[in-house]
């Protein structure tokens, strides 16, 4: 496989709990890929082994050709990997302005000023909250704050940890929306873990479903939607 | 009225020296939740640093930046040897940490009777007696102290609020986990704020010998009175933690002068820490931080 990320047969636990067993996915550069699956099924735990978060893994994960298996977690971000973690990881007593720059922390080069007002144009209503407080951004804020403050490290992957929770369905249209836009324009390519299978399918490329630890079925969504089993499961139809 | 405002004073002289301990305290708090009862003696250990330099013939503020670096390296290797360790003890608990700092309290104050012996000793100050000639309110001491304290707070805020470093520390201490997604090395943010912490204590420690002279349980009364301070101005605010040190000396100065006299002075650090918990834990200035999910 010639991904930009590839898992092949990978396990991951915490502790004595396995959690996923022999998962292989791949995620082609400029691709978007859903990661979809019911509660508990293994999604942010497929994040986190990628990211080397206090999960245990074995098996390879490779990105842009590099095995990243034992890549320490704060290293990743330095390879062009943008994790939007769940519950967002906001930094709530620090202002925006202080978030996004923080997403940039590794970066050395003039464009950082530049790039806050690029990711301001993809979500214009931080621009008007800069000095403010993050945790005073509502949830949906709060989601665009967490997106771009990823946007800002200049990633080639995104990994987005199911960026619809807890939000009015408007907003998250318009979030997916703009997720369309940055993958088109800026050929980032985009791993998202989501419950809401239905706004997924509309979005991506690739489907991989998840079941308790194991993928299960993948293909094109057009495929996954159409499969008898899947629909039941989880479209509710 | 005259010995009122020179007890006022003094009492601000004083609360530089628990504002410079309220911010170190206060800083460990913030990155890990834990008190550090070992600052105080960090602080006295280092002072001795600065006798032995001075006695060797090395001018004062030569000594002082030494002591300095001697005191953030000790406070990094601290963290990093010994505390990180710890802190990954399959059944390391809160109380782990609280016996951790209680031992490096009694081993810094052994090593010191050991090393250089439990004698009061005096310690020089580097302000000048002759440029505050004829004033009764303050000696020069005092007042270089008031200056220095506030020199040394501004540039420790400066640092946190202007600089990356200082962004990627406060960062790593409000949400590690989101701070190693974009890429902040956590435990050398904390390893820093340990060395940093312990280069407040040095000022302190140094600025307090010359007027409490120089023996190892220099500290014992500062660091309560540190603590006092800490806890007014709210544990976790960095901004709080000086106002309250700069509360604590007045409050204990005039309190000690005209209520309980001197004997009890230390005793009002233990009602301020009492009234604080009962009354209002978060402090005077305890920041609650707005959360929406």
């Amino acid at each position: 496989m010639s991904g930009l990320l590839v898992l092949e047969d990978v396990d991951a636990s915490y502790g004595a709990t396995t959690v996923l067993r022999g998962v292989s996915l791949e995620v082609t550069d400029g691709g978007m890929v859903a990661l979809l699956g019911a509660n508990g099924a293994g999604k942010t735990t497929t994040l986190r082994a990628i990211c080397n978060m206090g999960v245990k893994t074995r098996g390879g994960i490779r990105f842009a050709g590099k095995c990243i298996d034992r890549t320490a977690t704060e290293d990743i971000v330095r390879l062009g990997i943008g994790h939007v973690p769940e519950g967002r990881g906001t930094f709530m007593s620090l202002t925006v302005d202080e978030n996004l720059r923080l997403g940039a922390l590794r970066r050395r080069d003039a464009g950082i000023a530049g790039d806050i007002a690029r990711v301001c144009d993809y979500f214009p209503v931080l621009r008007a909250r800069m000095d403010q407080q993050a945790g005073t951004l509502s949830g949906g804020e709060q989601q665009m704050l967490a997106i771009a403050r990823a946007l800002m490290s200049r990633p080639r992957l995104l990994l987005l940890d199911e960026p619809s929770f807890g939000l009015a369905p408007v907003l998250v249209q318009e979030i997916f929306r703009i997720l369309r836009v940055i993958n088109k324009e800026e050929r980032m390519s985009i791993l998202l873990v989501e419950q809401n299978a239905r706004l997924a399918l509309d979005l991506v490329g690739q489907v991989f479903l998840l079941e308790t630890g194991r993928v299960v079925a993948s293909g094109p969504p057009q495929q996954i939607a159409a499969d008898e089993t899947v629909r039941r499961a989880y479209l509710g139809q | 009225m005259q010995a009122f405002f020179h007890q006022l004073l003094s009492g601000i002289a004083d609360g530089a020296i628990y504002a410079s301990v309220a911010l170190a305290l206060v800083m460990i708090f913030k990155a890990t939740h834990q008190v550090n009862f070992a600052q105080g003696e960090m602080a006295m250990f280092s002072t001795y640093i600065a006798l032995a330099l001075t006695q060797a013939g090395v001018p004062y503020w030569v000594a002082f930046v030494v002591t300095l670096v001697f005191s953030f390296v000790v406070g990094l290797a601290i963290q990093r040897l010994l505390l990180r360790r710890i802190s990954r003890l399959p059944h390391a608990s809160e109380l782990t940490a609280v016996v951790v700092f209680i031992g490096l309290l009694i081993i810094f104050n052994g090593l010191a009777s050991f090393l250089f012996g439990s004698m009061v000793k005096e310690f020089p100050t580097p302000f000048d007696p002759a440029a505050w000639y004829g004033s009764t309110y303050l000696s020069s001491h005092e007042v270089g102290m008031i200056v220095m304290t506030l020199i040394v707070l501004g540039i420790v805020f400066a640092f946190f609020r202007f600089t990356r470093l200082g962004l990627a520390m406060r960062a790593a201490a409000e949400n590690p986990q989101s701070s190693r997604l974009v890429g902040i090395k956590v435990g050398w943010m904390l390893a820093l704020g340990w060395g940093l912490a312990a280069v407040l204590g040095g000022v302190a420690g140094m600025m307090a010998a010359h007027k409490v002279f120089l023996e190892p349980n220099m500290m014992a009364g500062v660091i309560l009175y540190g603590f006092a301070a800490a806890l007014l101005g709210g544990i976790d605010n960095p901004w709080g933690a000086p106002i309250g040190g700069f509360l604590v000396g007045v409050l204990v100065n005039l309190a000690g002068a005209y209520v309980v006299g001197s004997h009890l002075q230390q005793a009002i650090a233990l009602v301020v820490i009492v009234a604080v918990l009962v009354f209002k834990p978060s402090g005077l200035f305890g920041r609650t931080v707005v959360v929406r999910l």
